[in-house]
Parts: C-alpha cells; structure tokens; sequence
C-alpha cells in the first residue's frame, strides 16, 4: 500500500513509519504545520518538524510538511477559544484529530494518490465481518481510542494504527534498535499551541477579556467566594473553588458565564447518573436507545456501565459531572462504537 | 529528464563558476588578510573578483562589499542605515527586507493591484526622520519590476538625507542592474540567484554611505563586514556576474521566449488560470500563475512525481509553504493566493523543461479537481 505516515517528530509516529516500511509498504512522511505562534513546546514547532525530518531521512523516506495552519486556527483554536468563553472546557486534541488528522490531511493524502493515512497512535483498526473496527490499543495505560472515538467507517477505511499492537515500551524500544533520534524523546503533554509561558489563561486572556466572577454555594445560594475568570473555571474543578464551613471539598459544579458564576457544591452535589450529551458520531451505525455501553468520559479514566439514552448517556452508578465540552466514549469491551461531546 | 523551473528559488551553478573555484577548493588557500605570499595570492583573487562584481553592478570597486548571502546584505544595508533614522520599504519586499523594517519599527508602503509600489503613498510615508528607503528591483514571487528611478527621484525630494536601498537579487540575472539601480546608493545581489554558489553575495555601499555594521570582528571590507573572506565562493559569484551580464541580453532573448510559451500555453491549457502581473512588467524568467479551486501544495507534491520542480512562492523555516503577503499585498484574496504556482526559468533553461511543464501541469491540476471535492 502508499501510506502518507503523520510524522509528528515524536517516538510513536517515528516507529509507525518504520513499522509500515518493515511490513513493505511504500512509505511518505508528512508533518503537519498547524501553529505559526510562538508556543515552541507543542507538536508543530519547527524543532518537532526537523525531528520528524530527520527520522525520515534516517529510515530513507521522502518526508513533506502541510501548511494546515488556517484550518487549525479555524477548525480548533478559534472554537477552543470560543467553548472557553462559554463555558465549557472543550478537548482541542480530539478537535484536531476530527478535523485535521483525520479529514485534513486525509483527504489530502488521498487525493495525492495514498491508499491510507498512519499515525502513531495507540489504539487498533481491524475488519471485522466486512466492517472496520476501532479496538483499543494493547498497552493499556497508553490507550489513546478515546481520542480517537469520533472516526467513522469512511476514515477508518483508510487509517492504519501500526503501534496499537506494541506496548509503550516495545516502541522506545524499537525505535532505540532503529537508532531513531525520537528514541527518548519525552511524551507530548498539554495542549500544543499554548506554550508553557503564556499557559490558558494567558492565551485565552489576549483573545478576548475574562471576566471575575463569584463563587455560589448549590445549596444555600449564598455567595461564599471569588474567583478570577469565569470563563477558565472546569465543572469539577476543586482547586480555587474553597472548602465548605465544615472543612469539607467543594467542587464546581456548574458555570454561567452570562451571570459570571460558578455553582460549587461538596462532592455529594458533584457527582450525576446521567450525562447529558450532543449528537453521537457512530464507528458502525447508530445504537438503539437503551443499549448497554461502557462509558469513558476523560482520555485515561476508568469505564463505568451505562446505556445510551436521549441526548444522554445513562450510567447504572454515579460518576462526577463532566465538564460541557468533553467527549463521552462509548465503548463494548474493546472497541469503540461512538461518541459525543458532553453538553 | 526532469524540469527545474525553480530558479528564483536558485539556480544552478555556472560552469564559469565551477572552474573560478576549483582551485580554491583543492590546491589554492590562504587569509587574504594575512601578508605571506599565499595570503597575498588570495587577496588578489578578492581584489579581482571586487573589480568584476564592480563592473558587473555599476560601482566603485571600493564600494563592493562582500557578505555571505543576499540576507546578510539586505540586513547590513538596512540596519546599518536605520541606526540613523526611519526605514520604509515596500510591502512586497523580500523578508530579508521586511523583517529589517518590522525589528526597527519601520514604516511600509502598499503596491497596487499589478504590483507596482504606489508612488503617491510613498511620497506621503516620507519624511525627513526617514534614514533609508528600500524597494526591491523585482520581486522574488511574481517577477514585477518596480519604477526604481521614479522612487529614487520621490526620496530624493521628499527626504533628501535618506539612503535608498534596492534588493537586485531577482532583478541581476534579468536586468541591467548597473544602469537600473544607478541612482540607489545601496544594491544587494546574491550569487546563487546568477549560477553562481550559494552562501555569498555583496552590497553596493556607493559614495561611502556610512553604516554601522553589523558583523563585528577584525575590520576586514573596510570595517563594513568582519569575517575571513569566503575566497572561493567570491571568485565563483565574480565569474557567475562576469558570464551573467556577457550572455544577458542573448538569455532574456531566449529565456523570455521560453517563458512566454510556458505561460500561454498553461493560460490556455488550464482552465481558470490567471496570470500574476501584466508580462511586460515582468522578468523574463518570471511565470506566476494562480490556479483556482487548486491548492499550491498538493499540486507541487504531485508536480514532483512528475518530475517538475516548482514552488509556490515562499517557504517558511520549517518548509511548510506560507500564504504569499506579495499577493496578499497586491490585493489578491487569501483563498487565491493559496492557489499559486510560480514556475522560474534560468540560464540553462531549455524547451524540454518547457514542454514538460505544459505537458504535466494540466494534467495535475485536472486530478486534483476531480478529488477535490471527493470524501476520503
């Protein structure tokens, strides 16, 4: 097969590549330039460019970089911005995989002639009775379907995960055996196109104006504190949010930016049965409602037992809110079958 | 056979070059700073590469000054005039230019539609704070020659004390920089731009215009540019000029002819392509097409295959392509401007190259309209 490889510069995608050209496939890397900013910490700055390079160059392939950085800033950073001064606390990682990954760059990869578009995630692809199937990856504590959970039949057709089937320790190995300068590189952490001296809120407080805001208990209605920006406040969040009168945690549990208040309450009001949710995207076609599922609502959080509902997911025992914006998976045992985004 | 019709991105090397440097990269060496006889030696091959790059642009032999690149001559050039004043370039200026103007807090001048620097808005930018104005001979994208004596007669009136600059990299293999850019008292060349190596070009410092420098170091090009001499790449870039300006007029002839049937023949072959700049304010080497509903990238990946090497415009540091600000500036809407192809002939170009070029590109560009709307 002609495989585009996303080469992101790191150790997962460099032995992606090296994987698929071991197994004989016809291998091009491509780096995607998605953020002209001055954040040099995240998976596009000109140094992850020149790595990914020069694993090309070490594993003999051609090596490419897209300019995406308008679709990024539309398709991601722009609506990231946004959710935040609504509200919400969006996963711009799943975003970008929906939009530029996984559409982008996959519909360029086929119109330049590729049968499939390789990345370096951890998580599986399989044909399953004619169907594609998304499992999660083999190494447990490194399963990344969860951000992979809004990929349908039509991408999954043409997507190869060839490190889904190593553990992380069989890839910094591998890449070490290959001589790969990725070998020890470290894990990509945060979000990317925030560096670390500007972090969130310095990023979203030069795009638009944050607002103070007051701190309302869920119970007593009384306001029992202050908090800077409204708008950087996650449901479930404990830290600024106080403590109660008897020493006990409180979390936020709810935010109105219009009001520019933020509901907490102790763990008791945190946590639901029920989460309410947009549309679903399906892996294989719809589920009815009432369908037993394993729900998954953060990257690497443990699974609770539910059933999909309308506009809602269902749970048979409680679990802390989740934050407006974040991405419920819904699974059965291993594969993914679909996802929305909470609401 | 391959066609390269990226010349404005380099060149290759001249053999005239290649023979002026062969010695100087086996059996010839020496400082041309020190006194022994090889160092004597190499300081008379600097000394007459001086005196032919004189000839070649018009100047002074004491008036060259050799730098590594024609970024390093913009840089010197513009920092080394804006330490007494203002600058003020032109918004289709090179970044070698531009970055120069937005580091010092410069001011920019807009260009009309066709790429023409708008003279009335020049005339209103200036001032006598101004301390150097620059405005390239043609630019490096879309081949548009620019009314250098109309902005130097502007300067001249508006802000007598200014220095004029003018970025001749694209403009040398083409025009007859010594008679064009006679008025400008400062003119950066760069040699890989004439078949001549990479890594070296000079400034024209005329009349002894004073500029701080900025390479520090033992005072070597009368304190204008430290730094041991890059002997063999000098030589080669005097040879590449010597060869360039002798065979001039028979290249434009003939290059300019090739140009025309490559940019007529792709208006006419593929549908919706347009033509950047009107033609007869253009080098002869220069074909600048935009190519609706087509992006840049995907067209030269698929050039490449074929065996065209092309380019869009300008690349960034990471080599990822950047929306073009010449078009931008020249008014030109940003979703065009992600359309573009630029296809650069050059002294060695030849009608192969051409046909393949007519050959493949309408080929490309008909594939990727019939995927581009595809679902993957």
């Amino acid at each position: 097969m002609k495989v585009l490889v996303a080469m992101s510069g790191g150790v997962d995608s460099s032995v992606a590549a090296a994987e698929l050209i071991g197994a004989g496939h016809q291998v091009v890397g491509a780096t995607m330039k998605l953020w002209g900013g001055h954040s040099d910490t995240g998976c596009c700055s000109v140094a992850d460019v020149e790595d990914a390079r020069r694993v090309a160059g070490q594993l003999g392939v051609e090596h490419h970089v897209f300019n995406f950085t308008d679709d990024f800033e539309a398709r991601v950073v722009s609506p990231y911005v946004d959710e935040h001064l609504a509200g919400r606390t969006p996963n711009p990682c799943v975003e970008c995989n929906r939009h530029l990954k996984f559409d982008r760059l996959l519909h360029r990869a086929r119109q330049l002639g590729f049968d499939a578009v390789a990345t370096g995630h951890h998580a599986r692809v399989e044909q399953r009775h004619g169907r594609w199937a998304l499992l999660r990856g083999r190494d447990a504590d490194k399963d990344q379907s969860y951000v992979l959970s809004m990929l349908g039949q039509a991408q999954l057709a043409h997507v190869l995960l060839p490190v889904g089937e190593m553990t992380k320790a069989e890839v910094r190995r591998r890449a070490a055996e290959l001589g790969l300068a990725t070998a020890v590189k470290p894990d990509s952490q945060d979000v990317c196109f925030i560096g670390r001296a500007d972090r969130r809120a310095g990023f979203i407080g030069a795009r638009a104006p944050l607002k103070p805001g007051r701190l309302v208990d869920a119970r007593s209605g009384e306001e029992v504190g202050t908090v800077d920006a409204v708008e950087l406040v996650t449901v479930g969040q404990r830290r600024g949010m106080g403590s109660a009168g008897d020493g006990g945690r409180r979390y936020a549990v709810a935010v109105d930016v219009a009001s520019a208040t933020v509901t907490v309450g102790d763990l008791a009001e945190l946590m639901v049965t029920s989460v309410p949710v947009g549309p679903f995207t399906w892996v294989d076609g719809p589920l009815d409602a009432g369908a037993p599922v394993s729900v998954q609502t953060s990257a690497h959080g443990a699974t609770v037992e539910g059933t999909i509902g309308a506009g809602r997911v269902d749970l048979t025992g409680p679990i802390r809110r989740v934050a407006p914006g974040q991405t419920v998976a819904v699974y059965r045992d291993d594969a993914v079958l679909g996802s929305a985004v909470a609401g | 056979m391959p066609a390269y019709l990226d010349h404005a991105a380099t060149t290759p090397l001249r053999p005239e070059a290649r023979e002026a440097m062969l010695p100087w990269l086996g059996e010839r060496f020496g400082n041309p700073s020190g006194s022994h006889s090889l160092a004597r030696r190499a300081r008379q091959a600097v000394d007459e590469a001086r005196q032919q790059m004189a000839q070649a642009l018009g100047a002074d032999p004491g008036d060259i000054v050799f730098t590594a690149g024609g970024t390093e001559a913009d840089n010197l050039a513009l920092l080394g005039a804006a330490a007494g004043g203002t600058m003020v370039c032109s918004t289709i200026e090179h970044d070698a230019v531009l970055e120069c103007c937005r580091s010092t807090g410069g001011r920019l001048v807009d260009v009309d539609a066709g790429g023409l620097v708008d003279l009335d808005r020049l005339d209103g930018t200036l001032d006598s704070t101004v301390a150097v104005v620059s405005v390239m001979l043609a630019n490096n994208e879309v081949g548009v020659i620019q009314p250098l004596d109309q902005v130097v007669e502007v300067v001249r009136r508006r802000a007598p004390g200014a220095l004029v600059h003018t970025d001749a990299v694209q403009a040398f293999p083409w025009l007859d920089v010594a008679a064009l850019a006679a008025g400008a008292d400062l003119v950066t060349v760069s040699a890989h731009k004439f078949g001549g190596p990479q890594g070296v070009g000079a400034l024209v410092v005329r009349g002894g215009a004073r500029l701080a420098p900025v390479i520090h170091g033992g005072g070597q090009e009368r304190g204008r540019r430290s730094g041991t001499h890059n002997v063999a790449g000098i030589v080669g870039m005097a040879a590449a000029a010597t060869a360039t300006v002798a065979q001039r007029s028979d290249t434009v002839a003939r290059v300019g002819r090739l140009r025309d049937r490559l940019a007529d023949g792709l208006v006419a072959g593929v549908p919706g392509a347009v033509e950047t700049g009107a033609r007869a304010d253009k080098v002869a080497g220069s074909c600048h097409l935009r190519i609706p509903g087509v992006e840049s990238e995907a067209l030269l990946f698929l050039l490449d295959e074929a065996g065209v090497a092309a380019s869009a415009g300008s690349a960034c540091a990471s080599g990822a392509l950047e929306p073009s600000h010449v078009l931008l500036a020249m008014g030109i809407p940003p979703e065009e401007a992600r359309s573009a192809l630029r296809l650069s002939l050059g002294w060695c170009s030849t009608g192969a190259e051409v046909d393949l070029a007519l050959a493949e590109v309408p080929k490309v560009v008909a594939r990727l309209r019939q995927t581009a709307t595809v679902a993957p």
